[in-house]
């Protein structure tokens, strides 16, 4: 490697390697091809939205749309049939806007003055509340689901958004303590002993020199928390009750419900509708959302 | 003296919510579904004890043998096909290539979406009468055969597929972190050595990438016992019962089937599966080295 | 100002004991170092004085009062990190009156004592910056400043100077220093740094294995090292040591080197009666070893010469005695040939000497 040793004036003797060799083409060719991989769905997604059922019929998959328009779009939007009911997923939109704003907000709160109480109180039972709380996340939700239902029915919760929100809650909670203890776990000891020492208290430090500290955690915990709840689907459709149905749980009684002819181009504007959110979350936070999913799992 | 819980009592106030989470709907609803399990409840519970009959009749059943079946298939190949699939994504994006933060985009966008988004896509997608069949069936090759969504013995890999199109981006994206964070300087010492780029990967990289590895199983084999929106959208469990998974197979028999005693029986199977698997890897990551105490 | 008490003090993680039945008194106005190396415990014991750790068994008492279960702000104490620990998102300001604020100190007078700390520090300029807009040591000024505004009797200082490169050590150092004698208040100072414990304290706590095996003035634990440990730790280089015994003949007692060589101890104070063939180790800073000059009662050792350091005022010669290191500190302008066997002299009554086993000095 005559280039990495040479340097002033002396110049490399030899031929100066080849930069892009067949090894360079193959790796684009690899990326490109998995692209495509990643890409088609959406592309069919989308020609398919914008085609009209006549064109869709002809089996042509990939072609563009030989007169686009929105009119399927329009038709997801405001008159998509679930069983008899014909009023569109906007109804799921709103639904699942219902469901989210409360659940991401209280589960944040909740979340990180646990993840604090554990990362600096550590009161009595702080291990074993995190251990079982750690297992939480993993234990299937079905274990959980039928002794919820009946409890939330008890205190006439079951069926409506505040019971989503409250299940939400509850198993968010592993995920959203786990990134706050782990955030808190990195900040220096010292700073809070220091705030000890000044007289702060248990709030006023919180309120007062975490918080302000923890914008960073506090938008990766917003991006999973959005998506996630956003693309919930068992806790909707369990918890929700069907007038309160977020739009995952719309969209698939839409797509899958027998009745009458499938319409295909409205069924994937209706599935492009309810992808927006998180995609345009996605597309917005970029390298947050990599460090949401990658600090969600590994050890800070 | 004032012990050390009635120093931290405000501490101890504000774990109060998740005390009461844990104790009520983590410990005391699984203790409600495991006693559940060993009655003979139909629609509502009854406290009928019959012993493990439940168990009993869960594993005598073709419904749930099936769905067992099919978790294992599913699992080995969403497992081993993202690990492997995200592994090269990651390789190939860290030879300082060009649009390297276009490609990454494109890779991870699908982890973004629901479940039900998927599924819904993939199930249009490969259709037998519309989709990809006929698509290619309409470029002349008449007799081009993909029809696996329609059959029962193969509909579980489309699945699969669906299943490593969402998630791979997963496994790219912790990988990738861990690829950026190998010294440079070890690169360096492998070319002056003069070992092959492919060795280096073998025998240094992905020993280093074990803890992420580890990672990443660990949140595909989560997300495998979980799997029940993809497999409602994509197929809802057929052709047949072709594709039940265990998680469909609970949700149905407590919310449509109304056999309580049968979906709590298999609802705990699953959970002590689950337990048996984890246990040793959560004590390994979050306990064995606590935090020094100053 | 304020006693510091510290009664039969135990502390445990889990199993593991840090601090094994420690007393402490220290006098109102005085300046005590814990020196230690790292694990010693001395962060431990600063911090439970403080409060920021449950004692297992003991009592802390200040200014009078048990405060063994009060909390931090309720001690009159103030503590100084050696991370700083300024709160990142508040100005200088912000984090001198943030323990003012907590105890509801009333707006004028939390900006007059604001004002009068920042005069003492000489960081009025800096006041409306914050913390990543400071240097090293101006960040430090602040940390102390935080103490400083809240009026209290008792200064804890974890290394506080850890963090800064050397001259900056030094200059704070004295400081501190002059602080302590302006405020006379209590201070209690954790360093791994000698020179610091020699300079700084009225009395330095020598801490090992979670107990503290001297407290003296740094004179004292200088001159007449109470075990081996503390001789080898303060001082730099270190202490040389020779292994042998002891020999008495004639009520006259003297070191036998391992090749039988008698060293003349005469003037030597032992602790008690030297026992004759009692193995010990014989301890002679580098600084109190002389080449050339025998004094009046100086005592020899034969040294093999090997290698000569230079270090501007004065030069480290380092050589071999018994088959141990052996190091003198010569003046700079001095010259030794080296490689060479020479007599090296020291005054016995400088010297130390050791229980081999024990390290206790004998």
């Amino acid at each position: 490697m005559a280039s990495l040793t040479a340097n002033g004036h002396i110049e490399p003797s030899g031929p100066r390697p080849k930069r892009i060799g067949p090894g360079r083409y193959g790796v684009y060719a690899f990326l490109i091809i998995s692209a495509l991989f990643f890409l088609i769905p959406l592309y069919v997604m989308i020609v398919t939205s914008l085609k009209p059922m006549d064109e869709i019929r002809l089996g042509n998959l990939f072609a563009l749309p030989g007169s686009p328009s929105f009119d399927a779009w329009v038709k997801a939007w405001s008159q998509a049939c679930t069983g008899l009911n014909c009023n569109g997923i906007h109804v799921g939109m709103l639904n699942s806007i219902k469901i989210l704003v409360p659940s991401v907000l209280l589960s944040i709160a909740v979340g990180s003055v646990t993840g604090y109480a554990l990362s600096f109180w550590r009161p009595k039972g702080a291990n074993i509340l995190f251990a079982v709380l750690l297992l939480g996340a993993f234990i299937p939700y079905q274990v959980f689901l039928y002794p919820l239902v009946r409890i939330l029915s008890m205190v006439s919760l079951y069926n409506s958004i505040p019971g989503v929100v409250f299940v939400h809650t509850i198993f968010g909670l592993p995920l959203m303590t786990l990134l706050f203890r782990n955030f808190y776990a990195g900040i220096p000891i010292d700073l809070f002993k220091a705030a000890r020492v000044d007289g702060g208290g248990f709030w006023a430090i919180f309120i007062r020199l975490m918080l302000p500290l923890s914008t960073p955690i506090i938008v990766v915990a917003a991006i999973l928390q959005i998506t996630g709840i956003w693309n919930d689907f068992l806790f909707g459709l369990i918890f929700a009750g069907r007038e309160n149905f977020p739009m995952t749980v719309q969209l698939n009684n839409v797509v899958n419900s027998s009745f009458g002819e499938k319409e295909y181009n409205v069924n994937m504007a209706a599935t492009i509708l309810t992808a927006l959110v998180p995609l345009f979350v996605y597309f917005v936070s970029g390298r947050w959302f990599v460090r949401g999913i990658a600090s969600g799992a590994v050890k800070g | 003296m004032k012990p050390r819980f009635l120093r931290f009592w405000m501490a101890q106030v504000a774990l109060l919510p998740a005390w009461l989470i844990v104790i009520f709907a983590y410990i005391g609803t699984i203790i409600w579904t495991i006693q559940i399990s060993f009655t003979s409840s139909k629609v509502f519970p009854v406290s009928n004890y019959v012993g493990f009959s439940q168990y009993t009749r869960l594993f005598g059943s073709e419904r749930w043998i099936i769905s067992v079946q099919n978790l294992a298939i599913f699992g080995l190949i969403f497992i081993v096909g993202c690990l492997i699939l995200g592994f090269l994504l990651a390789v190939f994006l860290d030879q300082r290539i060009r649009a390297e933060s276009v490609f990454r985009t494109i890779f991870l966008y699908p982890y973004a979406l629901s479940f039900i988004v998927t599924g819904l896509v993939w199930q249009w997608t490969l259709n037998p009468t519309l989709g990809v069949q006929q698509t290619v069936r309409n470029w002349g090759w008449e007799s081009f055969t993909f029809d696996w969504l329609s059959r029962g013995d193969r509909a579980i890999y489309v699945i699969a597929l669906a299943g490593m199109w969402q998630a791979s981006g997963l496994v790219m994206a912790i990988l990738l972190a861990g690829l950026r964070g190998v010294d440079g300087e070890l690169w360096k010492a492998a070319k002056v050595d003069g070992i092959p780029t492919w060795r280096v990967y073998v025998h240094i990289v992905i020993p280093i990438l074990t803890p992420m590895f580890v990672t990443a199983t660990v949140l595909l084999a989560t997300a495998v016992v979980k799997v029940y929106d993809l497999v409602v959208a994509l197929t809802n469990g057929g052709p047949g019962i072709s594709t039940e998974v265990p998680a469909k197979f609970v949700i149905e028999y407590l919310f449509q089937r109304q056999n309580l005693g049968l979906a709590t029986a298999a609802s705990t199977v699953m959970m002590i599966t689950v337990l048996c698997v984890l246990a040793p890897w959560l004590y390994v990551q979050y306990f064995r080295k606590p935090r020094s105490a100053h | 100002m304020a006693t510091v008490s510290i009664r039969d003090l135990e502390i445990e993680f889990g199993n593991l004991k840090v601090l094994k039945t420690l007393d402490l008194e220290i006098e109102q106005g005085e300046f005590i170092v814990l020196l230690g190396p790292s694990g010693c415990g001395k962060s431990t014991l600063l911090n439970a004085v403080a409060g920021l750790l449950d004692v297992s068994a003991g009592q802390i008492w200040i200014g009078g009062k048990n405060v063994t279960w009060e909390e931090p702000k309720d001690r009159g104490i103030g503590m100084v990190f050696q991370s700083y620990a300024l709160y990142p998102r508040m100005t200088v300001e912000g984090n001198l009156s943030f323990g003012l604020k907590m105890a509801k100190v009333p707006k004028d007078e939390i900006d007059k004592r604001v004002a009068r700390a920042a005069k003492i520090l000489q960081i009025e300029p800096l006041l409306k910056r914050r913390p990543a807009e400071l240097s090293g040591g101006q960040r430090q000024r602040v940390a102390i400043g935080r103490a400083l505004v809240r009026d209290v009797d008792v200064f804890l200082f974890d290394e506080p100077l850890s963090n800064l490169d050397a001259k900056l050590r030094t200059e704070l150092r004295v400081e501190l220093k002059r602080l302590h004698q302006e405020l006379g208040s209590t201070m209690i100072y954790v360093t791994h740094d000698q020179i610091e414990a020699l300079t700084l304290a009225d009395r330095v706590a020598v801490m090992n294995g979670g107990v503290i095996q001297q407290l003296a003035s740094p004179k004292e634990i200088y001159r007449r090292p109470i075990s081996r440990f503390v001789a080898g730790f303060v001082g730099s280089p270190s202490m040389n040591f020779i292994e042998g015994n002891l020999s008495v003949s004639d009520g006259k007692a003297a070191f036998k080197l391992p090749d039988g060589h008698l060293v003349d101890m005469t003037g030597y104070e032992f602790e008690t009666p030297p026992e004759h063939g009692r193995p010990a180790t014989l301890g002679v800073r580098p600084e109190q070893v002389d080449l050339e000059h025998r004094e009046p009662g100086a005592s020899v050792l034969p040294v093999k010469l090997t290698l000569l350091e230079p270090m501007g005022a004065d030069s480290l010669v380092w050589g071999e005695l018994a088959g141990k290191t052996f190091s003198v500190r010569i003046d700079g302008d001095a010259h030794v040939e080296t490689p060479s066997s020479v007599d090296a002299f020291f005054l016995p009554a400088q010297a130390s000497i050791f229980d081999l086993s024990t390290g206790a000095r004998l």
